[in-house]
């Protein structure tokens, strides 16, 4: 494999009666494209009569054994087991044995060859829309199957799981206050800036105090906390509970008589119902804050005049009908993590396809009934 | 004959392709290594033995350079891969095949990809000669031609193996590292396996460092056995050598219930 090695070559001599085949130097993975051009020069495998000479032959492996043997063909393969010549033994069993792989590999079926790029479209849109219409059959069981096990474990505290409960009610929740808490102000500082420039023209900047208050509690606090833990929790979820999949131990978990919906989904679940309304309301004062923040620099409303301003503006049920979105997100999250979890296949792909498609349908299914909500509202007039 | 037939007669002629000096590994404050010295020669089959968790794999996995040791050295080829630059570390590793314990097979790949792969990266082929000799590779393993499309999730867990093992062989190295090879094949595969590392190690004059329990095999193809236990290599040589030795534990391991029976099955070479 080195520097010294030689490179392996095959020459027919054709001058002697019968013809010889001079087999010389390395026929190693290393020369095997110069190689297979020598073979398929010679054509295999060689259709003259000719002596096989190997007394050149210097290192031979697998893959040369392979050339080898299919420049020789079988029948001379099985001469030269018989008589033994300038080969040594063990190296007519490495061509026998290359031979006889080759020859169950070939008789084998043939791979199935593949359809036009036409039909594979087709195919793949049909496949996408059916695979469409199955994930919403197979969400609404799965959101079936979590509420059942919910009322089954209820009525028995015993069945609780108080301590994972904590642990993802840490992870999902306490966790994330920093990127939520910074997040939320920034965007508020954002609004406030957009609302003072524009309400500036019509002489009302002083109404970007409701701008804020407002986009804050009814749409944004719980908007942005949602997209967050679509991205964080419901990819963590999918994550953990594929990769336990990948790995058997939901089987695991079946096999001795245990529940992974009550083991695995509900803790997650309700951890989830906890956090995410908990962090609502932490990201409605952090936006405030950053709207007030920018109020006081740049427009010079003290933050106590912002704060009777929004006293005197704005009602308690904008913060009511911003907060009671929280938990329905946080339950379709949590769902559709754990659910793609249990969709993965035996593959770290599947794991990383699932995880994509989790935090995808949530953003998607939150913005959706984020949409509805508002109009809802609206027409409702609250 | 080739060299390995030789190292086979007398393994002490043969030079050490691996040299293992001093090594100590420690997990925490657990030592499953203390000063452990261990040679394989060239073309030699070593069979590793020991009782569970007496580091047989940390040992493969140390020598392959996967693993940093507390102390000690390990030299491949001469060479100590941790200390090698990246470009010479990564030409030495072409030489040596490692199966993994599972498989570890890429499960994004399908189990002809898993083997044309390393083909394709190092030994430059373009992808249809790599897919020829893949196939050549795991028709070698005991494959059948309909398993190459498969992704190994898909396979059993014996399949696994010999795609492991096909891919192991994919740069024809010259040292296997085999770990637990035959566990979980049924016995006429744990049989071909056998017949298949000692035809390739005539063949190609492989070094084979085969990690095991399988006494079959040991009765079968291996030159060398080296027992770990109490943090060292108790005892390295020939089968007969180490069945003799004063231990606790290689007496009940040899002339135990099951190392009677495999004793039995292979009389020529006990």
């Amino acid at each position: 494999m080195g520097a010294d090695s030689i490179e392996g070559t095959a020459r027919l001599d054709t001058a002697t009666t019968p013809a010889r085949l001079l087999v010389a130097g390395d026929w190693t993975l290393a020369h095997y494209p110069a190689l297979q051009r020598t073979v398929a020069a010679l054509g295999a495998p060689l259709a003259v009569e000719a002596a096989v000479d190997f007394s050149a032959l210097g290192r031979l492996d697998t893959a040369g054994a392979t050339l080898l043997a299919g420049l020789l063909g079988a029948r001379r393969l099985d001469a030269l087991a018989a008589a033994d010549g300038s080969l040594p033994a063990a190296r007519r069993a490495l061509l026998r044995l290359v031979d006889q792989a080759l020859e169950s590999w070939e008789t084998a079926a043939p791979r199935p060859r593949r359809v036009p790029a036409v039909l594979a479209l087709l195919e793949r849109i049909g496949r996408t829309m059916a695979a469409l219409w199955r994930q919403q059959l197979l969400l609404l069981g799965f959101i079936g199957l979590t509420l059942q096990t919910l009322a089954r474990v209820l009525p028995r505290p015993r069945r609780w799981r108080p301590t994972p409960l904590a642990a993802h009610v840490e992870q999902t929740g306490m966790d994330a206050i920093p990127i939520v808490a910074l997040l939320t102000f920034m965007v508020g500082a954002v609004v406030a800036f957009l609302g003072a420039t524009v309400l500036k023209d019509f002489g009302a900047s002083i109404y970007t105090v409701d701008l804020v208050a407002f986009s804050f509690l009814r749409e944004f606090g719980v908007l942005l906390t949602a997209i967050l833990m679509a991205g964080r929790t419901a990819s963590a979820f999918t994550a953990q509970i594929g990769s336990m999949k990948a790995n058997e131990e939901i089987d695991a978990i079946r096999a001795l008589g245990l529940d992974p919906m009550e083991l695995l989904v509900l803790p997650r679940v309700l951890a989830l119902l906890v956090s995410l309304p908990m962090l609502t309301f932490l990201a409605m004062l952090s936006g405030i804050a950053g709207g007030m923040l920018v109020c006081a620099l740049a427009l010079d409303v003290p933050p106590a005049m912002f704060l009777d301003m929004f006293k005197q503006d704005v009602g308690v049920r904008h913060f009511l009908l911003g907060l009671c979105k929280a938990p329905v997100f946080a339950f379709l999250i949590a769902v559709i993590g754990c659910l793609e979890g249990f969709k993965v296949g035996g593959s770290a792909q599947s794991v990383g396809e699932h995880t994509t498609s989790s935090v995808v349908q949530s953003i998607f299914v939150v913005i959706l009934i984020d949409a509805l909500a508002a109009l809802f509202f609206m027409e409702m007039d609250w | 004959m080739s060299a390995a037939a030789d190292a086979r007669a007398g393994a002490g002629a043969a030079p050490a392709v691996i040299e293992v000096r001093g090594l100590v590994n420690r997990f925490g404050a657990q030592a499953v290594h203390e000063d452990l010295d261990l040679d394989v020669y060239r073309g030699e089959i070593l069979g590793v033995v020991g009782g569970s968790g007496t580091g047989k794999s940390v040992l493969l996995r140390s020598i392959v350079g996967l693993r940093r040791p507390n102390a000690g050295q390990v030299r491949v080829f001469g060479e100590d891969l941790l200390a090698l630059p990246p470009e010479r570390r990564s030409r030495t590793e072409r030489r040596f095949g490692v199966l993994f314990q599972r498989g570890a097979l890429f499960s994004s790949q399908t189990i002809a990809e898993n083997v044309a792969t390393p083909l394709i990266e190092h030994a430059g082929l373009d992808r249809a000669q790599a897919e020829r000799l893949a196939a050549v590779k795991l028709a070698l393993a005991g494959l059948p031609a309909s398993s190459a499309d498969k992704y190994p999730s898909e396979l059993s867990g014996g399949m696994v193996k010999r795609a492991a093992l096909a891919r192991a062989l994919a740069l024809d190295p010259e040292i296997l590292f085999l770990d637990e090879p035959t566990a979980g094949l049924d016995p006429i595969g744990a049989a071909t396996f056998d017949r298949l590392i000692l035809t390739l190690r005539d063949a190609l004059g492989l070094t084979v460092f085969l990690v095991t329990h399988d006494l079959d095999t040991l009765y079968t193809i291996c030159d060398r056995v080296a027992v770990l236990a109490r943090k060292k290599v108790l005892v390295a040589g020939p089968l007969d050598a180490v069945e003799a030795t004063d231990d606790a534990w290689v007496q009940e391991y040899f002339h135990g219930p099951r190392g009677r029976a495999a004793a039995a099955a292979h009389p020529a070479r006990s």
